[in-house]
Protein backbone atom coordinates (compact mmCIF):
# COMPACT_ATOMS: atom_id res chain seq x y z
CA UNK A 1 0.00 0.00 0.00
CA UNK A 2 0.96 3.51 -0.58
CA UNK A 3 2.48 5.78 2.21
CA UNK A 4 -0.31 8.51 1.31
CA UNK A 5 -3.56 6.07 1.87
CA UNK A 6 -2.11 4.76 4.78
CA UNK A 7 -1.91 8.67 6.43
CA UNK A 8 -5.27 9.34 5.04
CA UNK A 9 -6.62 6.02 6.65
CA UNK A 10 -4.42 7.17 9.85
CA UNK A 11 -6.12 10.24 9.63
CA UNK A 12 -9.59 9.67 9.35
CA UNK A 13 -9.54 6.89 12.08
CA UNK A 14 -7.78 9.40 14.58
CA UNK A 15 -10.50 11.91 13.61
CA UNK A 16 -13.50 9.24 13.79
CA UNK A 17 -12.14 8.49 17.65
CA UNK A 18 -12.15 12.18 18.60
CA UNK A 19 -15.79 11.78 17.48
CA UNK A 20 -16.79 8.84 18.74
CA UNK A 21 -15.27 9.94 22.29
CA UNK A 22 -15.65 13.73 22.29
CA UNK A 23 -16.86 13.57 25.71
CA UNK A 24 -14.18 11.62 27.13
CA UNK A 25 -11.30 13.29 25.17
CA UNK A 26 -12.21 16.94 25.62
CA UNK A 27 -11.38 18.69 29.09
CA UNK A 28 -14.05 21.31 29.08
CA UNK A 29 -17.89 21.12 28.50
CA UNK A 30 -17.68 22.72 25.07
CA UNK A 31 -20.90 25.02 25.78
CA UNK A 32 -19.45 26.40 29.48
CA UNK A 33 -19.21 30.35 29.59
CA UNK A 34 -16.35 30.95 32.00
CA UNK A 35 -16.33 34.98 32.00
CA UNK A 36 -12.68 34.64 34.26
CA UNK A 37 -11.16 33.10 31.27
CA UNK A 38 -12.32 35.42 27.94
CA UNK A 39 -9.76 34.79 25.32
CA UNK A 40 -7.24 32.87 27.26
CA UNK A 41 -4.38 31.93 24.76
CA UNK A 42 -3.34 28.32 24.79
CA UNK A 43 -2.03 26.75 28.17
CA UNK A 44 -2.00 23.71 30.07
CA UNK A 45 -6.01 24.26 31.09
CA UNK A 46 -6.58 25.68 27.75
CA UNK A 47 -5.12 23.97 25.39
CA UNK A 48 -6.08 25.81 22.36
CA UNK A 49 -7.45 28.89 24.11
CA UNK A 50 -10.42 30.33 24.78
CA UNK A 51 -13.49 32.38 22.73
CA UNK A 52 -14.40 35.69 23.90
CA UNK A 53 -16.87 33.85 25.61
CA UNK A 54 -14.53 31.83 27.98
CA UNK A 55 -15.65 28.63 26.22
CA UNK A 56 -12.52 26.28 25.85
CA UNK A 57 -11.37 25.86 21.83
CA UNK A 58 -9.98 22.74 22.59
CA UNK A 59 -13.39 21.32 23.81
CA UNK A 60 -15.11 22.86 21.26
CA UNK A 61 -12.86 21.02 18.48
CA UNK A 62 -13.32 18.34 19.58
CA UNK A 63 -17.24 18.38 19.59
CA UNK A 64 -16.97 19.70 16.56
CA UNK A 65 -15.70 16.56 14.87
CA UNK A 66 -19.05 14.82 15.27
CA UNK A 67 -20.96 17.88 13.44
CA UNK A 68 -18.57 18.11 10.32
CA UNK A 69 -18.06 14.08 10.28
CA UNK A 70 -21.55 13.22 10.55
CA UNK A 71 -23.14 15.93 8.22
CA UNK A 72 -20.66 14.93 5.93
CA UNK A 73 -21.32 11.57 5.87
CA UNK A 74 -24.97 12.13 6.09
CA UNK A 75 -24.96 14.61 3.21
CA UNK A 76 -22.76 12.35 0.86
CA UNK A 77 -25.14 9.30 1.94
CA UNK A 78 -28.09 10.97 0.59
CA UNK A 79 -26.73 12.57 -2.49
CA UNK A 80 -25.36 8.67 -3.14
CA UNK A 81 -28.85 7.51 -2.88
CA UNK A 82 -29.95 10.11 -5.53
CA UNK A 83 -27.41 9.62 -7.49
CA UNK A 84 -27.49 6.34 -8.11
CA UNK A 85 -31.22 5.84 -8.32
CA UNK A 86 -31.74 8.19 -10.73
CA UNK A 87 -28.31 7.19 -12.58
CA UNK A 88 -29.51 3.67 -12.72
CA UNK A 89 -32.78 4.56 -13.98
CA UNK A 90 -31.27 6.34 -16.45
CA UNK A 91 -28.15 3.81 -17.63
CA UNK A 92 -30.62 1.00 -17.72
CA UNK A 93 -33.81 2.28 -19.36
CA UNK A 94 -31.88 4.89 -21.94
CA UNK A 95 -34.14 6.77 -24.38
CA UNK A 96 -36.65 9.01 -23.08
CA UNK A 97 -35.73 7.74 -20.05
CA UNK A 98 -31.95 8.81 -19.92
CA UNK A 99 -32.61 12.04 -21.93
CA UNK A 100 -34.86 13.70 -19.20
CA UNK A 101 -33.12 12.37 -16.50
CA UNK A 102 -30.01 13.42 -17.80
CA UNK A 103 -31.03 16.76 -19.51
CA UNK A 104 -32.20 17.37 -15.47
CA UNK A 105 -28.49 16.72 -14.56
CA UNK A 106 -27.33 19.07 -17.00
CA UNK A 107 -29.66 21.45 -15.89
CA UNK A 108 -28.34 21.05 -12.23
CA UNK A 109 -25.33 21.61 -13.29
CA UNK A 110 -25.90 25.40 -14.48
CA UNK A 111 -26.31 26.40 -11.05
CA UNK A 112 -23.39 27.31 -9.14
CA UNK A 113 -23.73 24.88 -5.81
CA UNK A 114 -23.05 27.78 -3.13
CA UNK A 115 -25.75 29.73 -4.67
CA UNK A 116 -28.36 27.11 -4.42
CA UNK A 117 -27.46 26.06 -1.14
CA UNK A 118 -27.87 29.43 -0.02
CA UNK A 119 -30.92 30.28 -1.51
CA UNK A 120 -32.56 27.11 0.16
CA UNK A 121 -30.85 28.04 3.35
CA UNK A 122 -32.33 31.43 3.57
CA UNK A 123 -35.94 29.44 3.21
CA UNK A 124 -35.49 27.22 5.56
CA UNK A 125 -33.84 27.65 8.91
CA UNK A 126 -30.13 26.88 9.39
CA UNK A 127 -30.23 23.42 11.29
CA UNK A 128 -27.47 20.56 11.13
CA UNK A 129 -30.62 18.32 9.75
CA UNK A 130 -31.51 21.05 7.13
CA UNK A 131 -27.60 21.12 6.38
CA UNK A 132 -27.31 17.71 5.63
CA UNK A 133 -30.62 17.58 3.34
CA UNK A 134 -29.44 20.64 1.39
CA UNK A 135 -26.01 19.86 0.70
CA UNK A 136 -26.76 15.77 -0.49
CA UNK A 137 -30.21 17.32 -2.78
CA UNK A 138 -27.38 19.79 -4.36
CA UNK A 139 -24.49 17.16 -4.64
CA UNK A 140 -26.08 14.24 -6.59
CA UNK A 141 -25.20 15.02 -10.05
CA UNK A 142 -21.43 13.54 -9.76
CA UNK A 143 -22.68 10.47 -9.18
CA UNK A 144 -25.93 10.34 -11.50
CA UNK A 145 -23.49 10.24 -14.37
CA UNK A 146 -20.69 7.82 -13.03
CA UNK A 147 -23.19 5.46 -12.20
CA UNK A 148 -25.37 5.75 -15.42
CA UNK A 149 -21.60 5.29 -17.62
CA UNK A 150 -20.83 2.56 -15.41
CA UNK A 151 -24.07 0.39 -16.25
CA UNK A 152 -24.09 1.68 -19.86
CA UNK A 153 -21.19 -0.53 -20.42
CA UNK A 154 -21.89 -3.31 -17.68
CA UNK A 155 -25.77 -4.09 -19.22
CA UNK A 156 -23.69 -5.01 -22.96
CA UNK A 157 -21.65 -7.95 -20.92
CA UNK A 158 -22.67 -11.39 -21.07
CA UNK A 159 -23.02 -11.98 -17.47
CA UNK A 160 -26.25 -9.64 -17.86
CA UNK A 161 -27.46 -11.59 -20.96
CA UNK A 162 -26.81 -14.84 -18.28
CA UNK A 163 -29.40 -13.11 -15.75
CA UNK A 164 -32.22 -12.18 -18.45
CA UNK A 165 -31.78 -15.63 -19.72
CA UNK A 166 -32.56 -17.21 -16.14
CA UNK A 167 -35.50 -15.32 -16.05
CA UNK A 168 -34.51 -12.49 -13.59
CA UNK A 169 -36.54 -8.97 -13.00
CA UNK A 170 -35.17 -5.77 -14.53
CA UNK A 171 -35.44 -4.47 -10.99
CA UNK A 172 -33.14 -7.40 -9.74
CA UNK A 173 -30.93 -7.42 -12.96
CA UNK A 174 -30.09 -3.19 -11.78
CA UNK A 175 -29.89 -4.14 -7.53
CA UNK A 176 -27.66 -7.27 -8.21
CA UNK A 177 -26.06 -7.28 -10.90
CA UNK A 178 -25.02 -3.44 -12.12
CA UNK A 179 -25.28 -1.68 -9.65
CA UNK A 180 -22.81 -4.08 -7.13
CA UNK A 181 -20.38 -4.00 -10.44
CA UNK A 182 -20.53 -0.57 -10.70
CA UNK A 183 -20.33 0.76 -7.33
CA UNK A 184 -16.39 1.35 -7.30
CA UNK A 185 -16.31 4.94 -8.73
CA UNK A 186 -18.82 5.86 -6.87
CA UNK A 187 -17.73 4.35 -3.75
CA UNK A 188 -14.39 6.55 -4.34
CA UNK A 189 -16.29 9.80 -5.28
CA UNK A 190 -18.42 9.50 -2.39
CA UNK A 191 -15.47 9.66 -0.50
CA UNK A 192 -13.78 13.11 -2.22
CA UNK A 193 -17.47 13.92 -1.77
CA UNK A 194 -17.50 13.54 2.29
CA UNK A 195 -14.31 16.22 2.29
CA UNK A 196 -16.37 18.48 -0.38
CA UNK A 197 -19.72 18.33 2.25
CA UNK A 198 -17.45 18.81 5.02
CA UNK A 199 -15.90 22.28 3.39
CA UNK A 200 -19.34 23.47 2.43
CA UNK A 201 -20.44 23.08 5.72
CA UNK A 202 -17.49 25.16 7.45
CA UNK A 203 -17.90 27.40 4.83
CA UNK A 204 -21.67 28.01 5.23
CA UNK A 205 -21.34 28.24 9.10
CA UNK A 206 -18.35 30.49 8.88
CA UNK A 207 -20.61 32.72 7.07
CA UNK A 208 -23.62 32.37 10.04
CA UNK A 209 -26.02 30.28 7.44
CA UNK A 210 -24.57 26.54 8.98
CA UNK A 211 -24.60 25.11 12.18
CA UNK A 212 -25.61 28.00 15.03
CA UNK A 213 -23.76 28.35 18.11
CA UNK A 214 -23.90 27.57 21.03
CA UNK A 215 -23.15 23.80 19.02
CA UNK A 216 -19.69 23.96 18.05
CA UNK A 217 -18.82 23.59 14.39
CA UNK A 218 -15.18 24.10 13.29
CA UNK A 219 -16.75 26.59 10.40
CA UNK A 220 -18.50 28.66 13.14
CA UNK A 221 -15.71 28.72 15.40
CA UNK A 222 -13.87 30.39 12.33
CA UNK A 223 -16.67 33.65 12.79
CA UNK A 224 -15.32 34.83 16.08
CA UNK A 225 -12.02 34.19 14.48
CA UNK A 226 -12.80 37.38 11.83
CA UNK A 227 -13.81 39.41 14.79
CA UNK A 228 -10.63 38.88 17.08
CA UNK A 229 -8.35 39.23 13.84
CA UNK A 230 -5.08 40.11 15.44
CA UNK A 231 -5.91 39.79 19.00
CA UNK A 232 -6.60 36.25 19.32
CA UNK A 233 -4.71 33.87 16.92
CA UNK A 234 -5.37 30.50 18.27
CA UNK A 235 -9.25 31.08 17.07
CA UNK A 236 -7.91 31.52 13.84
CA UNK A 237 -5.65 28.29 13.62
CA UNK A 238 -6.65 25.41 14.97
CA UNK A 239 -10.13 25.52 13.95
CA UNK A 240 -8.93 25.92 10.43
CA UNK A 241 -6.42 23.14 10.65
CA UNK A 242 -8.71 20.56 11.83
CA UNK A 243 -10.55 21.43 8.53
CA UNK A 244 -7.46 21.27 6.63
CA UNK A 245 -5.87 17.72 7.99
CA UNK A 246 -9.44 16.42 7.81
CA UNK A 247 -9.90 17.22 4.06
CA UNK A 248 -6.75 16.23 3.46
CA UNK A 249 -7.61 12.84 5.14
CA UNK A 250 -10.78 11.79 2.98
CA UNK A 251 -8.80 12.90 -0.46
CA UNK A 252 -5.80 10.86 0.23
CA UNK A 253 -7.69 8.11 1.37
CA UNK A 254 -9.85 8.55 -2.10
CA UNK A 255 -6.52 9.02 -4.12
CA UNK A 256 -5.19 5.75 -3.08
CA UNK A 257 -7.86 4.00 -3.33
CA UNK A 258 -8.69 4.95 -6.93
CA UNK A 259 -4.80 4.35 -7.70
CA UNK A 260 -5.52 0.46 -6.58
CA UNK A 261 -8.37 -0.35 -7.70
CA UNK A 262 -8.63 1.66 -10.74
CA UNK A 263 -5.20 2.07 -12.01
CA UNK A 264 -4.97 5.54 -11.79
CA UNK A 265 -4.49 8.74 -9.71
CA UNK A 266 -4.45 12.40 -9.52
CA UNK A 267 -0.66 11.65 -10.49
CA UNK A 268 -1.41 9.99 -13.71
CA UNK B 1 -18.76 27.18 -37.31
CA UNK B 2 -21.70 29.75 -37.69
CA UNK B 3 -23.98 26.73 -37.83
CA UNK B 4 -22.55 25.01 -34.89
CA UNK B 5 -22.79 27.82 -32.77
CA UNK B 6 -26.41 28.35 -33.65
CA UNK B 7 -27.23 24.95 -32.76
CA UNK B 8 -25.82 25.58 -29.37
CA UNK B 9 -27.50 29.02 -28.99
CA UNK B 10 -30.77 26.84 -30.20
CA UNK B 11 -29.66 24.07 -27.60
CA UNK B 12 -29.62 27.21 -24.50
CA UNK B 13 -33.40 27.60 -24.82
CA UNK B 14 -34.63 24.72 -22.72
CA UNK B 15 -32.14 25.28 -20.89
CA UNK B 16 -32.98 28.48 -19.85
CA UNK B 17 -36.33 27.85 -19.19
CA UNK B 18 -35.25 25.27 -16.95
CA UNK B 19 -33.49 27.60 -14.97
CA UNK B 20 -36.08 29.67 -14.00
CA UNK B 21 -38.39 27.17 -13.11
CA UNK B 22 -36.03 25.61 -10.44
CA UNK B 23 -35.29 29.09 -9.43
CA UNK B 24 -39.21 29.19 -9.11
CA UNK B 25 -39.57 26.73 -7.50
CA UNK B 26 -37.01 26.93 -4.79
CA UNK B 27 -38.84 30.12 -3.49
CA UNK B 28 -41.82 29.39 -3.59
CA UNK B 29 -42.81 25.42 -2.95
CA UNK B 30 -40.37 25.84 0.46
CA UNK B 31 -42.15 26.64 3.64
CA UNK B 32 -42.16 29.93 4.84
CA UNK B 33 -43.31 32.60 2.77
CA UNK B 34 -41.66 35.84 1.54
CA UNK B 35 -43.87 37.25 3.74
CA UNK B 36 -42.68 35.93 6.88
CA UNK B 37 -39.25 37.89 7.04
CA UNK B 38 -41.21 41.46 7.08
CA UNK B 39 -43.86 39.39 9.89
CA UNK B 40 -40.66 38.81 11.84
CA UNK B 41 -39.27 42.18 11.51
CA UNK B 42 -42.80 43.99 12.60
CA UNK B 43 -44.58 41.11 14.74
CA UNK B 44 -47.88 43.62 15.20
CA UNK B 45 -47.98 43.65 11.24
CA UNK B 46 -52.05 44.06 10.70
CA UNK B 47 -54.00 41.97 9.05
CA UNK B 48 -54.45 44.68 6.27
CA UNK B 49 -50.55 44.41 5.72
CA UNK B 50 -50.00 41.06 5.51
CA UNK B 51 -53.22 41.40 2.46
CA UNK B 52 -51.09 43.98 0.64
CA UNK B 53 -47.88 41.58 1.24
CA UNK B 54 -49.69 39.03 0.08
CA UNK B 55 -51.23 40.64 -3.03
CA UNK B 56 -47.85 42.42 -3.88
CA UNK B 57 -46.21 39.39 -4.45
CA UNK B 58 -49.36 37.41 -5.86
CA UNK B 59 -49.53 34.32 -3.03
CA UNK B 60 -53.17 34.49 -3.42
CA UNK B 61 -53.14 33.25 -6.88
CA UNK B 62 -51.76 29.41 -8.15
CA UNK B 63 -48.78 28.42 -8.32
CA UNK B 64 -48.66 28.15 -12.03
CA UNK B 65 -50.22 31.42 -12.61
CA UNK B 66 -47.45 33.18 -10.41
CA UNK B 67 -44.78 31.29 -12.46
CA UNK B 68 -46.08 32.58 -15.95
CA UNK B 69 -46.32 36.03 -14.72
CA UNK B 70 -42.95 36.55 -12.46
CA UNK B 71 -41.50 34.64 -16.10
CA UNK B 72 -43.05 37.10 -18.58
CA UNK B 73 -41.80 39.81 -16.03
CA UNK B 74 -38.35 37.80 -16.16
CA UNK B 75 -38.16 38.14 -20.18
CA UNK B 76 -38.95 42.03 -19.73
CA UNK B 77 -35.68 42.18 -17.50
CA UNK B 78 -38.32 43.22 -14.94
CA UNK B 79 -36.63 41.28 -11.83
CA UNK B 80 -39.15 43.16 -9.35
CA UNK B 81 -37.82 44.99 -6.38
CA UNK B 82 -35.91 44.82 -3.50
CA UNK B 83 -37.98 44.42 -0.13
CA UNK B 84 -35.24 46.11 2.01
CA UNK B 85 -34.89 49.69 -0.08
CA UNK B 86 -37.56 49.37 -2.34
CA UNK B 87 -34.76 49.60 -5.64
CA UNK B 88 -34.91 47.68 -8.95
CA UNK B 89 -33.22 44.63 -8.44
CA UNK B 90 -31.77 44.77 -11.68
CA UNK B 91 -29.96 48.44 -10.91
CA UNK B 92 -28.65 46.62 -7.55
CA UNK B 93 -27.02 43.62 -9.37
CA UNK B 94 -25.38 46.01 -12.22
CA UNK B 95 -24.00 48.14 -9.73
CA UNK B 96 -22.39 45.50 -8.13
CA UNK B 97 -21.28 43.41 -11.09
CA UNK B 98 -17.60 45.22 -12.42
CA UNK B 99 -16.26 44.46 -9.06
CA UNK B 100 -17.59 40.59 -8.70
CA UNK B 101 -16.45 40.09 -12.50
CA UNK B 102 -12.79 41.52 -11.89
CA UNK B 103 -12.15 39.62 -9.01
CA UNK B 104 -12.77 36.52 -11.10
CA UNK B 105 -11.74 37.22 -14.59
CA UNK B 106 -8.33 38.89 -12.21
CA UNK B 107 -8.26 35.11 -10.30
CA UNK B 108 -8.65 33.74 -13.99
CA UNK B 109 -5.69 35.41 -14.99
CA UNK B 110 -3.69 35.01 -11.82
CA UNK B 111 -4.65 30.83 -12.04
CA UNK B 112 -3.44 30.51 -15.71
CA UNK B 113 -0.55 32.39 -15.45
CA UNK B 114 1.00 30.39 -12.43
CA UNK B 115 -0.59 27.01 -13.01
CA UNK B 116 0.75 26.68 -17.02
CA UNK B 117 4.04 27.23 -16.28
CA UNK B 118 4.12 24.71 -13.16
CA UNK B 119 2.56 21.98 -15.12
CA UNK B 120 4.44 22.05 -17.82
CA UNK B 121 7.43 21.95 -15.79
CA UNK B 122 6.44 18.86 -13.79
CA UNK B 123 5.40 16.97 -16.59
CA UNK B 124 8.84 17.60 -18.54
CA UNK B 125 10.47 15.94 -15.83
CA UNK B 126 7.98 13.17 -13.89
CA UNK B 127 9.01 12.50 -10.53
CA UNK B 128 11.82 14.73 -10.10
CA UNK B 129 12.38 17.34 -7.22
CA UNK B 130 10.34 19.79 -8.17
CA UNK B 131 7.34 17.46 -9.40
CA UNK B 132 6.88 15.62 -6.24
CA UNK B 133 7.53 18.78 -4.17
CA UNK B 134 4.20 20.33 -6.74
CA UNK B 135 2.38 17.06 -6.30
CA UNK B 136 2.84 17.76 -2.40
CA UNK B 137 1.75 21.31 -2.75
CA UNK B 138 -1.35 20.31 -4.73
CA UNK B 139 -3.21 18.14 -2.44
CA UNK B 140 -2.63 20.80 -0.15
CA UNK B 141 -4.17 23.11 -2.01
CA UNK B 142 -6.85 20.65 -2.68
CA UNK B 143 -7.80 20.47 1.00
CA UNK B 144 -7.21 24.08 2.09
CA UNK B 145 -10.48 25.85 3.48
CA UNK B 146 -9.77 29.01 1.32
CA UNK B 147 -11.60 31.20 3.64
CA UNK B 148 -9.39 30.42 6.50
CA UNK B 149 -6.10 31.21 4.27
CA UNK B 150 -8.34 34.70 3.88
CA UNK B 151 -7.95 35.08 7.76
CA UNK B 152 -4.57 34.18 8.00
CA UNK B 153 -3.41 36.10 5.29
CA UNK B 154 -5.15 39.09 6.91
CA UNK B 155 -3.28 37.87 10.14
CA UNK B 156 -0.02 38.55 8.69
CA UNK B 157 -0.02 40.66 6.33
CA UNK B 158 -2.53 43.43 6.92
CA UNK B 159 -2.80 43.32 10.65
CA UNK B 160 0.37 42.24 11.39
CA UNK B 161 2.59 43.71 9.14
CA UNK B 162 0.41 46.40 8.10
CA UNK B 163 1.85 45.73 4.39
CA UNK B 164 -2.21 45.21 2.87
CA UNK B 165 -5.60 46.52 3.17
CA UNK B 166 -7.62 44.76 5.77
CA UNK B 167 -11.06 44.84 3.64
CA UNK B 168 -12.61 47.08 1.59
CA UNK B 169 -12.26 48.30 -2.57
CA UNK B 170 -10.43 51.88 -2.02
CA UNK B 171 -9.18 53.94 0.43
CA UNK B 172 -10.71 56.91 2.34
CA UNK B 173 -9.43 59.16 0.35
CA UNK B 174 -9.84 57.44 -2.50
CA UNK B 175 -12.17 60.74 -4.26
CA UNK B 176 -9.31 62.85 -3.79
CA UNK B 177 -6.41 60.53 -5.52
CA UNK B 178 -5.10 61.28 -8.81
CA UNK B 179 -5.71 58.77 -11.65
CA UNK B 180 -2.98 56.62 -12.01
CA UNK B 181 -2.90 56.10 -8.06
CA UNK B 182 -6.51 55.24 -7.95
CA UNK B 183 -5.80 52.35 -10.06
CA UNK B 184 -2.64 51.50 -7.74
CA UNK B 185 -5.17 51.88 -4.95
CA UNK B 186 -7.62 49.38 -6.57
CA UNK B 187 -5.11 46.99 -7.29
CA UNK B 188 -3.42 47.29 -3.63
CA UNK B 189 -7.05 46.25 -2.58
CA UNK B 190 -7.08 43.55 -5.05
CA UNK B 191 -4.57 41.90 -4.38
CA UNK B 192 -5.38 39.57 -1.47
CA UNK B 193 -8.81 38.51 -2.37
CA UNK B 194 -7.70 37.71 -5.80
CA UNK B 195 -4.84 35.44 -4.36
CA UNK B 196 -6.91 33.78 -2.56
CA UNK B 197 -10.48 33.05 -4.55
CA UNK B 198 -7.60 31.80 -7.09
CA UNK B 199 -6.04 29.15 -4.68
CA UNK B 200 -8.21 26.54 -5.19
CA UNK B 201 -8.08 26.70 -9.28
CA UNK B 202 -4.39 26.91 -8.65
CA UNK B 203 -4.11 23.60 -7.64
CA UNK B 204 -6.73 21.94 -9.71
CA UNK B 205 -5.30 23.20 -12.88
CA UNK B 206 -1.70 23.06 -12.10
CA UNK B 207 -2.97 18.89 -12.38
CA UNK B 208 -4.38 19.36 -15.46
CA UNK B 209 -1.83 20.69 -17.22
CA UNK B 210 0.66 18.87 -15.83
CA UNK B 211 -1.82 15.07 -16.48
CA UNK B 212 -2.43 17.09 -20.91
CA UNK B 213 0.89 17.33 -21.04
CA UNK B 214 2.18 13.64 -20.38
CA UNK B 215 -0.33 12.52 -22.23
CA UNK B 216 0.15 14.51 -25.02
CA UNK B 217 4.42 14.03 -24.56
CA UNK B 218 3.32 9.93 -25.21
CA UNK B 219 2.11 10.80 -28.46
CA UNK B 220 3.91 9.25 -31.40
CA UNK B 221 4.67 12.78 -33.26
CA UNK B 222 6.37 13.36 -30.20
CA UNK B 223 8.98 10.70 -30.83
CA UNK B 224 9.02 12.14 -34.36
CA UNK B 225 9.42 15.28 -33.32
CA UNK B 226 12.19 14.23 -31.51
CA UNK B 227 14.20 11.95 -33.76
CA UNK B 228 14.29 14.58 -36.68
CA UNK B 229 16.23 15.92 -33.27
CA UNK B 230 14.10 19.15 -32.25
CA UNK B 231 15.54 20.79 -29.30
CA UNK B 232 13.90 19.60 -25.85
CA UNK B 233 12.07 23.58 -25.80
CA UNK B 234 10.98 22.88 -29.56
CA UNK B 235 9.32 19.80 -28.28
CA UNK B 236 7.70 20.86 -25.05
CA UNK B 237 6.19 24.06 -26.23
CA UNK B 238 5.50 23.57 -30.41
CA UNK B 239 4.22 20.42 -30.29
CA UNK B 240 3.23 19.20 -26.82
CA UNK B 241 2.00 22.50 -25.49
CA UNK B 242 -0.39 23.25 -28.42
CA UNK B 243 -2.19 20.21 -27.78
CA UNK B 244 -2.37 19.79 -24.13
CA UNK B 245 -3.40 23.43 -23.51
CA UNK B 246 -6.22 22.58 -25.88
CA UNK B 247 -9.15 20.71 -23.24
CA UNK B 248 -8.26 23.37 -20.44
CA UNK B 249 -10.73 25.49 -22.82
CA UNK B 250 -13.32 23.20 -21.22
CA UNK B 251 -11.73 23.17 -17.75
CA UNK B 252 -12.09 26.92 -17.72
CA UNK B 253 -15.62 27.13 -18.23
CA UNK B 254 -16.85 24.57 -16.04
CA UNK B 255 -14.13 26.46 -13.32
CA UNK B 256 -17.08 29.26 -13.64
CA UNK B 257 -19.84 27.99 -10.94
CA UNK B 258 -16.56 27.52 -8.27
CA UNK B 259 -15.57 30.65 -8.69
CA UNK B 260 -18.54 32.57 -8.65
CA UNK B 261 -19.58 30.40 -5.42
CA UNK B 262 -16.02 31.62 -3.75
CA UNK B 263 -16.93 35.59 -4.31
CA UNK B 264 -19.90 34.93 -2.03
CA UNK B 265 -17.41 34.07 0.41
CA UNK B 266 -14.44 36.45 -0.08
CA UNK B 267 -16.67 39.28 -0.96
CA UNK B 268 -18.16 38.90 2.50
CA UNK B 269 -14.99 38.13 3.93
CA UNK B 270 -13.24 41.25 2.15
CA UNK B 271 -16.13 43.39 2.32
CA UNK B 272 -15.96 44.12 -1.50
CA UNK B 273 -18.99 45.51 -2.96
CA UNK B 274 -19.81 42.98 -5.44
CA UNK B 275 -22.49 40.25 -6.69
CA UNK B 276 -21.25 37.46 -3.97
CA UNK B 277 -22.02 40.38 -1.31
CA UNK B 278 -25.18 41.34 -2.52
CA UNK B 279 -26.40 38.00 -2.61
CA UNK B 280 -24.93 37.37 0.88
CA UNK B 281 -26.92 39.99 2.27
CA UNK B 282 -29.99 39.37 0.30
CA UNK B 283 -30.09 35.79 1.93
CA UNK B 284 -29.89 36.79 5.60
CA UNK B 285 -32.74 39.54 4.63
CA UNK B 286 -35.04 37.07 3.16
CA UNK B 287 -35.06 39.36 0.02
CA UNK B 288 -37.07 37.08 -1.52
CA UNK B 289 -36.66 38.91 -5.46
CA UNK B 290 -32.75 39.51 -5.21
CA UNK B 291 -32.34 35.84 -4.23
CA UNK B 292 -34.39 34.35 -6.95
CA UNK B 293 -32.30 37.42 -9.92
CA UNK B 294 -29.05 35.94 -8.24
CA UNK B 295 -29.38 32.41 -8.35
CA UNK B 296 -31.01 32.91 -12.12
CA UNK B 297 -27.65 35.03 -12.89
CA UNK B 298 -25.39 32.68 -11.41
CA UNK B 299 -27.04 30.13 -13.26
CA UNK B 300 -27.27 31.83 -16.89
CA UNK B 301 -23.36 32.95 -16.04
CA UNK B 302 -22.33 29.16 -15.55
CA UNK B 303 -24.61 28.73 -18.83
CA UNK B 304 -22.42 30.80 -20.74
CA UNK B 305 -19.04 30.01 -19.66
CA UNK B 306 -19.76 26.09 -20.63
CA UNK B 307 -20.89 27.70 -23.83
CA UNK B 308 -18.01 30.07 -24.29
CA UNK B 309 -15.84 27.07 -23.37
CA UNK B 310 -17.52 25.04 -25.79
CA UNK B 311 -17.74 27.13 -28.90
CA UNK B 312 -13.79 28.35 -28.32
CA UNK B 313 -12.80 24.55 -27.99
CA UNK B 314 -15.08 23.77 -31.82
CA UNK B 315 -13.29 27.09 -32.69
CA UNK B 316 -9.96 25.32 -32.04
CA UNK B 317 -10.52 21.81 -32.72
CA UNK B 318 -12.40 20.97 -36.19
CA UNK B 319 -13.73 17.70 -35.59
CA UNK B 320 -15.87 18.61 -32.93
CA UNK B 321 -18.03 20.62 -34.85
CA UNK B 322 -18.84 18.00 -37.05
CA UNK B 323 -20.66 15.75 -34.67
Amino acid sequence: MKASLIIGVVIITVLSLVAVFAPIISTHDPAEIDRDNLLVAPSRRHLMGTDSLGRDIFSRIVYGARISLSIGIIAVGIATLIGIFLGALAGFYGRWVDSLIMRFVDLMLCFPTFFLILAVVAILEPSIYNIMVIIGLTSWMGTARLIRAEILSLKEREFIQAARAIGASNLRIIIRHLIPNGIGPVIISAILGIAGAILIESALSFLGLGVQPPIPSWGNILIEAKSTLGIAWWLTLYPGLFILITILGFNLVADGLRERFLGQSLNE
Amino acid sequence: MLGYIIRRLIGIIPLLFGITVVSFAIIHLAPGEPTAMQELMSPRITYEARARLMELYELDKPLHTRYIRWLSRIIRMDLGTSITDGRRVVDKIVERLPVTLALNILAMFFILVVSIPLGIKAAARPDSLFDKTTTIAVFIGFALPAFWIALLLMQFFSIRLGWLPVSGIKSLDFEYFSWPKKILDLGWHFILPVFVSALGGLAAFSRYVRQNMLSALAQPYIVTAKAKGLSRRDVLYRHAFPNAILPLVTILGLSVPGLLGGSIIFESIFALPGLGQLFYTAVMMRDYNLIMASVILGAVLTMLGNLAADIAYAYADPRIRYR
